[in-house]
């Protein structure tokens, strides 16, 4: 079973059977967005320095960053989100992952909140 | 709700915006809804399809007496042909040609009714203070709300509840007793759709907006999803698309200025900026104010640069969005002349990516105005 972890930014990481990590944003943050109109996804293969921007992700009235959570490559994007970005909206656990990420080392989940305390930290926003 | 909106001024449907789970933006001092659950593209949409119901009331609403005179050295209008209970779309011009704000005015049995944008509301006041002194006399109205109603179900909606508004054509207003609330009633807007702008007493607007609510075809519409149904409109943004910077020729709303100030015959015209102003009819401005238009769907914002293919630097977009109608990202921008002709390709720097973007006639939505 994989469980999500979330970071300060709004963003779901979820740990694969095959080492991979998978990045969503959060209902949280889908909201805070408003529409979505359009995700900059980046080039499958390439190499990303934490704290860099990952995807970019536009809505009507703002644009939203996702940090490379760790250094790392990028495995696969969701190609999905070129013709249908609402999906983030939608399905911002399901249909709307964003990228599949490979972590040079340890990609530091267990640093990152769990469930309980992610729902503790967006109560008190 | 965070610090600048629980201090903003609350507008007379603030409780209301909360009942209909409003997320509250401050905006230009006041608690404004950017939107509503349904979320800004739906919004948009229902609004073309059917009828929105928008809280306006944080507009400055002036009442100036004063003569035709006076105000004709105010603004480029042919106010003398301004006939009661008509309204005129213009623009308060500064002396140096640019623009201070833009404006609706309406002609009333006494005086005039003036709506001008909420950020520039105490400016304006004080510029007709200022140029017209003891020849007007301006009051506030603190005491009144403003409601707009816009979309091709709003005649309908409305006449249910005061059938003689069928009555009016576009840029037409009347005084109308709605559910016992005295309104001053225009035919006009800022989406381009047929629709209504209400202004009322405070008191009453509530239960008058609740009333046009309940009517399946009207649905409460935020700030979010005003601002791309006048974009695709083609319609200017005060302090945005047009500024103290701007002249209205430049902007393209040189038709603002009366026909008699222009030409063999013209009458002498005294409103601010009247000579540079009519000068740029003869050197036409070195920028214009233009659609733009791009592909796929990433939108083009205010700030962002306009290249040449060739790589010089000709232009920046003053607003821009992604168009639920148009279906593709809407922008207004100011390019070099020679390049403002519809078709006309240009390079938009998005971050670090180059996009393509096309010259667009306005609107990118055609306006539906009820003209006859």
């Amino acid at each position: 079973m994989s469980m999500l972890r979330y970071t300060t930014e709004h963003e779901w990481l979820r740990a694969e059977d095959d080492g991979g990590i998978t990045v969503g944003i959060s209902d949280y943050a889908q909201e805070q967005l408003g529409d979505i109109v359009f995700v900059e996804l980046p080039e499958p293969g390439s190499r990303i320095e934490k704290g860099t921007n990952v995807v970019i992700i536009e809505s009507v009235k703002t644009v939203g960053e996702v940090a490379m959570p760790f250094d790392g490559k990028v495995v696969a994007v969701n190609e999905r989100l070129v013709d249908e970005p609402e999906i983030v909206n939608a399905e911002p656990f399901a249909g709307g992952w964003l990228v599949q990420l490979e972590a040079d080392g340890d990609p530091g989940l267990d640093a990152c909140m769990d469930e309980a305390a992610y729902a503790a930290f967006i109560a008190d926003l | 709700m965070n610090d600048s909106v629980s201090a903003a001024i609350r507008t007379p449907l603030f409780e209301l915006h909360v009942a209909h789970g409003a997320r509250l933006v401050e905006f230009a001092g006041h608690a404004m809804p950017v939107q509503y659950p349904a979320g800004i593209i739906a919004e948009h949409q229902h609004t073309r399809e059917r009828a929105g119901l928008f809280d306006v009331s944080h507009m400055g609403q002036f009442r100036l007496r004063t003569s035709d005179e006076a105000l004709a050295a105010l603004v480029p209008a042919d106010i003398a042909k301004l006939a009661e209970y008509r309204q005129v779309y213009s623009v308060l011009t500064r002396a140096d040609g640019g623009i201070l704000d833009d404006v609706m005015i309406t002609r009333l049995t006494e005086g005039f009714a003036i709506v001008v944008n909420a950020a520039f509301a105490a400016d304006c006041r004080d510029h007709i203070v200022r140029e017209l002194g003891g020849e007007a006399e301006l009051s506030v109205g603190d005491d009144l709300a403003l409601l707009a109603l816009q979309g091709p179900r709003s005649a309908a909606v409305l006449e249910t509840l005061c059938p003689p508004v069928a009555a009016l054509r576009f840029m037409q207003a009347g005084r109308f007793t709605i559910d016992g609330a005295d309104c001053l009633v225009s035919r006009s807007g800022y989406t381009g759709e047929d629709g209504f702008e209400i202004s009322l007493p405070a008191g009453a607007a509530c239960a008058l907006a609740e009333r046009l609510l309940a009517s399946p075809d009207v649905a409460p519409i935020g700030l979010g999803a005003r601002d791309s149904l006048r974009l695709e409109a083609g319609l200017c943004l005060s302090g945005t698309d047009i500024g103290p910077e701007v002249s209205p020729v430049e902007a393209g709303l040189g038709w603002l200025v009366a026909r008699k100030y222009r030409g063999a015959n013209a009458v002498r015209a005294r409103f601010p900026g009247a000579a540079r102003i009519l000068q740029q009819f003869e050197t036409a401005p070195a920028r214009l104010r233009v659609g733009l238009r791009a592909e796929g769907r990433q939108p083009l914002r205010g700030g962002t640069e306009l290249f040449t293919g060739d790589g010089d630097k000709v232009g920046k977009i003053t607003s821009g969005t992604f168009g639920p109608t148009a279906g593709h990202p809407v922008a207004m921008a100011y390019v070099d002349r020679r390049l403002a002709d519809p078709g006309t390709k240009l390079i938009a720097r998005v971050r670090n990516r180059m996009l393509d973007a096309e010259v667009s006639a306005l609107p990118f939505v055609p306006h539906r105005y009820k003209r006859n």
